[in-house]
């Protein structure tokens, strides 16, 4: 087990393409770090230079404080699980599970003990003499997470390794790596596209976009205060709605005014950080689930109301999202079930505004 | 009684439109009347051939005698063929050419394929072009400047030249389809197999070889059937009996000027064509595509 540390790592490819922008980032010993971003972030590119797979261009890597730049995977003492699985077609599931401690001439017993041990941990004892052709795609999943295991390695790797199964078998292999971490507490670096996977896994979740990093952090912190445009809009399903306005002083108080003369009170506490920007033009961004319907004893605080015809109600069953055009901008809220919505039909909505973030639209930095 | 009613709607709404099975039975009666064709085809030759190596030679000789009966069976030919001359001879330098040359052939072919398929270096994909293009010269262009070649190397009328040129028409051929091969196997296997802590000869020899078996076995098989039959090499390198392998042996033993002793050529053609049909039913077994499946999703 060890720390992983990262240290302005680039990665460049033929032809001059930066797939990777010189990132740090320092992975503490026991630490879930999942690697988050669309594809071409340079997220599972990363992780390859971690895992020695992919050469590095420049800057250093280190796993337990030594730099492994020029070592070889084999010798850099990590274990890495695929997206497609990559389990040896001609080898039984005890063989696959085997195969690094064999080539490491591990004696039998040890071999036959840890197999036995991680077979136990992945509830796959049964299977260890079939081959992979025989398993489900959510017990190969097992059996490359098993070969992982075995190993004891300083730290996991995973790459999507969840992007190949169905949504059922996601959430249930989701809880389940969970649950290993929580059992062997080896370091582990995790790359997803699904910000669910992202939110639910990670003691830190990374943010990656075109090779930079763009903010790091635990799940709730990039939920509740994303330092980007970006992370603002990755994080959280429904994406983060954004309506351009403007902040204007009105009276005593700071107003968000959006184009349609809307104007929408900004909470006291937040006054002085916005003040500086007042006139200018921002982004409003704010989440569907803080953008609701005004419920009748409706105790929470900064909440601004607005009129808005939905012209798109889709009930989900435990909530129904509601889609409206403000400026050309698609607008979604998340509003109760019981509430009676329909296309076309006035609705008042209330915005929780101690919720709502402001963006300058020049650097796309969240202020 | 609703069930009733509806079922005779049924029968007074629709009508019957075509016939999916009838269309299966024409289909497969037109598949078999091709196949039966095929298979008096290619049978043909083998047939004559073992009716008339079961012929004494004033049978073969008779001119009124029907080709397709024996009417006198003897098993002369077969008994005279593995008794006298340098039949027995022939066969076991057939052997010994093809069994080194297959090894030869795979072994290079296997390590140069793995190569070119998987370690990225400086001019591997024109290589691999060029692999191809080296099958493509004909053997009857070659053998010429080969001639210089084996001459100088004192190697003329010497079975080992044999094993020496073969490789010239086989690695070409089968270091390309196994290019192609190893390049269906998922590239994760090795990544995975590097990571567990496999060397590059680990790589090859614990999981490429095995997972490409059916693709290293249909190249064996082309070595193997190109190293058989080879004809012009031997016919054009080879010239005492003693060195002959089996398809200059028989034509150039058992045929004297206009003599041709067609028992004899009949039953060592068959002979001859054995060892082929072993090999092929046995490896045959074995040459099940799809060996892959389950190491990846799919």
């Amino acid at each position: 087990m060890a720390q992983v540390t990262l240290r302005k790592i680039v990665k460049e490819y033929e032809g001059g393409v930066q797939a990777v922008k010189g990132i740090d980032l320092d992975i503490a010993d026991h630490e879930f770090v999942v690697l988050v971003g669309p594809s071409g972030c340079g997220k599972s590119t990363t992780l390859r230079m971690i895992a020695g797979l992919e050469e590095i261009t420049g800057g250093d890597i280190a796993i337990g404080g030594t730099v492994v730049n020029d070592i070889p995977p084999r010798d850099r003492d990590i274990a890495m699980v695929f997206q497609n699985y990559a389990l040896y077609p001609h080898m039984t599931v005890f063989e696959n599970m085997a195969f690094g401690l064999t080539l490491r001439k591990f004696p039998k017993e040890e071999i036959k003990r840890r197999v036995d041990n991680a077979a136990r941990i992945l509830d796959i004892a049964p299977l260890l003499e079939r081959k992979p052709k025989a398993l489900s795609g959510g017990q190969r999943q097992r059996v490359a997470m098993g070969r992982a295991i075995v190993r004891d390695p300083k730290v996991f790797l995973f790459d999507e390794p969840l992007s190949n199964l169905d949504a059922k078998l996601r959430v249930q292999m989701r809880t389940e790596i969970t649950k290993v971490h929580q059992t062997v507490k080896t370091t582990t670096v995790y790359v997803t596209h699904d910000q669910v996977e992202a939110m639910t896994l990670a003691d830190r979740v990374v943010v990656m976009n075109h090779g930079i990093i763009e903010q790091v952090g635990p799940p709730q912190e990039l939920y509740h205060h994303p330092a980007t445009k970006f992370v603002a809009g990755f994080i959280g399903s429904p994406a983060m709605n954004f309506i351009p306005a403007r902040l204007v002083n009105g009276g005593a108080a700071l107003n968000v005014e959006l184009a349609d003369g809307i104007r929408l009170p900004v909470p006291e506490d937040r006054a002085a950080r916005y003040a500086p920007h007042a006139g200018r033009d921002v982004l409003f961004g704010i989440r569907p689930e803080h953008l609701t319907e005004l419920r009748p004893n409706d105790h929470r605080q900064h909440l601004a109301t607005f009129q808005a015809a939905p012209e798109v109600v889709e009930p989900m069953g435990m909530e129904t999202l509601l889609h409206f055009w403000m400026q050309g901008n698609e607008i979604c809220a998340r509003v109760d079930p019981s509430t009676p919505a329909a296309p076309g039909v006035q609705q008042t909505l209330a915005a929780d505004m101690s919720q709502m973030h402001i963006i300058d639209p020049q650097t796309d930095k969240v202020l | 009684m609703s069930a009733t009613t509806a079922d005779t709607a049924a029968q007074g709404i629709y009508q019957k439109a075509g016939s999916l099975r009838g269309e299966r039975r024409r289909v497969l009666i037109w598949a078999y009347i091709a196949l039966a064709f095929f298979v008096v085809f290619f049978l043909f030759p083998p047939v004559y051939m073992l009716i008339t190596s079961l012929k004494s030679s004033a049978e073969i000789a008779d001119l009124n005698g029907n080709p397709w009966l024996v009417t006198d069976p003897t098993l002369q030919h077969y008994r005279e063929l593995l008794t006298e001359g340098n039949y027995l001879l022939h066969f076991r330098n057939s052997i010994i050419v093809t069994v080194a040359v297959v090894a030869i052939t795979m072994v290079i072919s296997i390590l140069a394929a793995f190569s070119l398929s998987r370690m990225r270096f400086w001019g591997s994909s024109v290589l691999a072009t060029g692999v191809f293009l080296t099958y493509l010269v004909p053997e009857t262009l070659l053998f010429i400047p080969l001639f210089q070649i084996i001459g100088g190397l004192g190697l003329y009328n010497n079975l080992w030249a044999m094993i020496l040129i073969y490789p010239t028409l086989t690695v070409p051929f089968c270091t390309w389809i196994m290019i192609g091969y190893f390049s269906s196997i998922p590239k994760e296997l090795d990544e995975a197999a590097l990571i567990d802590g496999a060397n590059h000869f680990q790589m090859l020899w614990k999981i490429f070889i095995p997972v490409a078996l059916p693709g290293i076995l249909a190249a064996t098989i082309f070595a193997f059937t190109v190293s058989w039959g080879q004809f012009l090499y031997p016919m054009a390198f080879l010239v005492s009996s003693e060195q002959m392998v089996l398809t200059t042996g028989i034509v150039s033993d058992l045929i004297r000027g206009d003599t041709f002793q067609w028992g004899k050529i009949m039953a060592g053609a068959l002979l001859a064509a054995l060892p082929p049909l072993l090999v092929y039913a046995f490896l045959m077994d074995y040459y099940i595509a799809g060996l892959t499946a389950g190491a990846t999703k799919g």
